[in-house]
């Protein structure tokens, strides 16, 4: 990879605090296009955070967030979600499908939601539900799914707007091994393929070891540490 | 574990003689292997011939156990590189970073940096090795899941340990600098550093590092 090249997405000097409590502290993180970024840290530390700040979701008390060549501050909250709609795609750690529809529902909806009819976007779905090693619980609701399997589903659905950027939070962390395992796989796999960039925020090594390249957050600050070539 | 290092490190804090360093060392870092005499004056022999160590002074009616002796500028570099030379990743290398986190807050340097460089080593192998699963078979993912899981027990400790360097920094001499934001002085500027500052290649291997622990598919087969 490119390291000159521009970042796609850059925080530089972040600063947010809850009430009396600083959670970001001069933070910053350039994130290129195409390439897997691991945020690790303790509990606490912050990442959390930088990601809802990188992603345009809490607006930071000072630095400044770019992505491309505009400045997420500057951009109205109607830009903003058009930007999160069309551009991002996030994974959490769990309750992001919506109980009531079915796994193919879930994954088509941001399609839906784009005004894209309703055989075409769940066309699309089923696609990337197959992909994701998921294409036979579409169907079933997120209830009936085993929870590696809905993981898969959160994952389809994060992809199927061809974003630019995916933002996992703890995407493994309710999943035992061998399920978390199978989500990181699919999940980088795809993503690689896709061509999209992502930020993985995770306090396990074994699932930052997906990434390309890692950076730490403690007390609020990132710290990179880069090795010398062998 | 290198003792020839450790014993640098020692000296960096301060002069001493050949038995208070075995003292040192012992209570600090050799619970379970106290050094031989033996050791600690072999040890000592081979510094001063590398010119990494000097003998600063004896003391009156003294047999050779009452030199002191202090560090020279090329023993600083050398205990420099070792310290911020990441070790490979290994089972059992608790007691070599233990060390060099001990001496980083003992020397005034950034034992949370001693770590860092550490933990990004250590995710250098588990990248590698998770690539190497994504590729292989069921035996290749299951040698290496048992690699990534003992290297994911390293980086448990190395995190916790982070965590608490100011409490660690609490058990050591009063004065000892708390870690990251502890100056590390010019070591040209102490009388104790000689100012012909020179390179010098590592003297000492008291401890080979053991074998990179990356399996291989022999292992299996063997």
């Amino acid at each position: 990879m490119n390291t000159e090249e521009q970042p796609l997405l850059a925080a530089v000097e972040l600063h947010k605090a809850y009430g009396a409590t600083p959670a970001l502290a001069g933070a910053s993180l350039a994130i290129r296009a195409g390439e897997v970024v691991a945020v690790m840290g303790p509990s606490g530390s912050g990442k959390s955070t930088l990601l809802h700040c990188l992603a345009g979701i809490v607006p930071p008390d000072a630095g400044t967030v770019r992505y491309r060549d505009r400045e997420l501050s500057a951009m109205s909250d109607a830009e903003r979600s058009a930007l999160r709609r069309s551009e991002f795609g996030f994974v959490f750690q769990f309750g992001q499908l919506v109980p009531e529809l079915t796994c193919l529902e879930n994954v088509a909806l941001p399609l839906r939601l784009s005004g894209i009819r309703r055989r075409e976007a769940e066309r699309r779905a089923a696609d990337w539900l197959a992909r994701l090693e998921v294409g036979d619980v579409a169907g079933k609701r997120p209830g009936e799914v085993s929870g590696g399997q809905g993981q898969r589903v959160a994952v389809a659905r994060a992809l199927v707007t061809a974003p630019r950027v995916v933002f996992a939070d703890e995407p493994t962390g309710a999943l035992d091994s061998l399920a978390g395992e199978q989500v990181m796989r699919l999940l980088t796999a795809a993503a690689r393929e896709a061509g999209a960039a992502v930020m993985l925020v995770t306090h396990e090594p074994r699932v930052a070891a997906y990434a390309d390249r890692e950076v730490v957050v403690r007390d609020g600050r990132t710290r990179e540490t880069v090795l010398a070539d062998r | 574990m290198s003792i020839g290092q450790t014993f640098l490190g020692l000296l960096e804090a301060s002069p001493r003689h050949g038995y208070e360093l075995k003292r040192v060392y012992d209570e600090r870092f050799g619970q379970a292997r106290p050094l031989h005499y033996g050791q600690v004056y072999s040890t000592l022999a081979r510094l001063l011939k590398s010119g990494l160590v000097s003998v600063d002074g004896v003391e009156p009616g003294a047999g050779p156990e009452r030199k002191r002796y202090a560090i020279t500028a090329a023993g600083v570099t050398d205990v420099q590189r070792w310290l911020t030379r990441p070790e490979k990743p290994d089972v059992y290398l608790q007691n070599t970073l233990y060390t060099k986190v001990v001496l980083g807050l003992l020397t005034g340097r950034d034992a949370a940096d001693i770590l860092d460089v550490q933990r990004a080593e250590h995710l250098r192998l588990m990248r590698t090795l998770t690539r190497r699963k994504a590729d292989g078979d069921l035996a290749d993912q299951l040698i290496c899941d048992f690699a990534l899981f003992h290297l994911e027990a390293d980086l448990r400790w190395l995190e916790l340990t982070a965590a608490r360097l100011d409490q660690l920094a609490a058990t050591l001499p009063a004065g000892t600098p708390a870690g990251p934001t502890a100056p590390h002085g010019d070591p040209a500027a102490s009388q104790n550093h000689p100012t012909a500052a020179q390179s010098h290649p590592t003297a000492t291997h008291d401890d080979p590092t053991a074998p990179h622990s990356v399996p291989t598919r022999r292992e299996v087969t063997a």
